[in-house]
């Protein structure tokens, strides 16, 4: 298993040290507004960075200036030469218009082998639908396609928009189950959009409170107790206290018990 | 067949052959509008052509890039829909294309073959524009296949992904200018947005995947050429129209066709 850093005991400066992207005093403005200022950040390779804040904070417009698809006003942002991002958007709704089913789906970003397309299938838990057309696909089985697409990149970060947007509970906690295990197979970065805070949060290194400037950031213990988190999510961040189980199965299609190798 | 049909026969195989895949890419990407206005700005580009002194193939397809690029501008503007954008660029191009050749009108136009094409009309010489725009085109559309299908899915995925969406883009745009181009003196202006949508979209309901679905259009369009060419021999029909309508008349049928080979469901 790769060496992971271990939650919280990375500062800011280690990041940047070994930063796979990061994104230097940037600020973005459309049409006269101020969508973003001032942000500092660095996603080191293998760490796991979760976005939270309210809507309208800038955590997508974050993500797209981080990933280049749209530039910044002021400021640099670097991602090392060759950076392979595995990128789950916020909304992708199929079109029926287009005759396209999950296995061709998954391959058409990269060329890929018919092979490697039901492994991607079948680690994210979908590897009976690899015929279905997309536009007949649930929520959850969608972004469980869209997953699998991003892992079929190999990528060395997994840059997800609300990945469980639009999924059940249950479904949430197993999607987010295999996001992280994807991340302790491969060893690949995560940088997350998330409302779900008390459910990501065990499975996060570190925090980052965005209203349309970084207003705190941390370890998820110490962004907790933050005065401007607190002010942000008001009363509701005592709801979301910090939230820490590990599972040792996980369920089959069948429903049937599958034990995980060992953590840690 | 009348021996004066065989050009215009050939010619127009060709261009349902090109039009198929462009035509399920217009569907895929929601841009039936955009399709006849730039379609529709072909008249114009027939009186560019005349006043310039160029081929009029030439005009029509520079006229259509132009309008292309020109919407594209246009569109940015987001306090207007796009099929208002859109219909005032069709609309305002038909009716400029129309004035230009009033003004220009000399024994040489036939405003209805502009407006509905000519087949009969069809020369060797046109031929040879038609099956280099046409074939280029084909060419083109191959080589962006896999770019352009995963933008059509999702464009900042594919962007990420490392697609070049900026350039797919602009070139599909040019490629769309040159199927207008020779596709004008077959069914003409006001009818190659249909030869475009029609074979495609009736393909869509028997087509699993996008390769299947270009491919039933291409058959779906020849079917329609040579069917609306023989309905122009045999009856009078005028020939454009005829092609047209037989289109028309598949995508009728396919709409109860899928139940008859439908699988149960897993």
């Amino acid at each position: 298993m790769p060496d992971l850093p271990n939650r919280g005991e990375m500062t800011i400066q280690d990041a940047a040290a070994t930063a796979i992207i990061r994104a230097e005093n940037v600020s973005l403005v459309i049409a006269g507004e101020t969508i973003l200022s001032a942000i500092n950040l660095a996603v080191a390779a293998g760490e796991s960075v979760t976005l939270v804040g309210p809507n309208g904070a800038g955590k997508t417009m974050l993500l797209r200036v981080l990933m280049g698809l749209a530039p910044a006003t002021t400021g640099v942002v670097t991602r090392r030469p060759g950076l392979r991002v595995g990128y789950l958007p916020q909304f992708l709704v199929p079109d029926p218009i287009l005759p396209m089913d999950v296995r061709r789906f998954i391959g058409v970003g990269s060329a890929t082998s018919p092979s490697r397309r039901a492994e991607a299938l079948a680690e994210v838990g979908i590897g009976a639908l690899s015929h279905r057309p997309i536009h007949e696909l649930s929520g959850g089985e969608m972004r469980r396609a869209m997953l699998a697409r991003a892992l079929l990149r190999e990528p060395d970060v997994l840059v997800l928009d609300e990945p469980v947007q639009g999924v059940d509970l249950a479904g949430q906690v197993e999607l987010y189950g295999r996001i992280a295990r994807a991340r302790e197979k491969s060893g690949c970065a995560v940088l997350m959009v998330s409302h779900d805070l008390n459910m990501v949060m065990a499975a996060t290194d570190r925090v980052i409170c965005l209203n349309r400037h970084v207003c705190c950031e941390g370890a998820p213990e110490s962004v907790r107790g933050h005065a401007e988190y607190r002010a942000l999510f008001g009363d509701a961040a005592d709801d979301l206290a910090v939230y820490t189980h590990r599972h040792d199965h996980s369920h089959g299609a069948a429903g049937e018990v599958v034990p995980l190798e060992a953590h840690e | 067949m009348n021996e004066s049909l065989i050009p215009g026969l050939i010619g127009g195989l060709m261009v349902a052959l090109v039009a198929a895949p462009m035509g399920c890419f217009i569907l895929w990407r929601r841009m039936v509008f955009f399709g006849a206005a730039v379609s529709h700005s072909a008249l114009l580009g027939v009186a560019l052509g005349l006043a310039l002194g160029i081929n009029l193939t030439a005009g029509v397809v520079l006229t259509a890039a132009t309008v292309a690029v020109l919407l594209v501008v246009m569109r940015r503007d987001k306090r207007l829909a796009d099929d208002t954008i859109l219909a005032v660029v069709a609309h305002g191009a038909l009716a400029l294309g129309l004035i230009a050749l009033a003004l220009l009108e000399g024994p040489d136009i036939d405003l209805e073959a502009v407006l509905f094409g000519d087949i009969a009309a069809i020369t060797r010489g046109d031929l040879v524009w038609i099956f280099a725009g046409g074939g280029a085109g084909l060419a083109v559309l191959a080589a962006i296949w896999r770019p352009l299908l995963a933008m059509t899915v999702h464009e900042e995925l594919a962007d990420v992904e490392g697609a070049p969406v900026a350039l797919v883009r602009v070139v599909f745009m040019l490629t769309l200018a040159v199927v207008v181009g020779v596709a004008l003196k077959i069914v003409g202006a006001l009818l190659i947005v249909s030869l475009l949508i029609i074979p495609a979209a009736a393909a869509r309901r028997l087509a699993a995947g996008p390769e299947m679905m270009a491919l039933i259009a291409a058959v779906i369009g020849v079917v329609s050429v040579l069917a609306g060419l023989q309905a122009h021999v045999a009856w009078d029909f005028p020939a454009g129209p005829a092609v047209v309508v037989v289109a028309a008349l598949v995508f009728a049928i396919s709409a109860p066709a899928p139940k008859l080979f439908t699988r149960p469901k897993r």
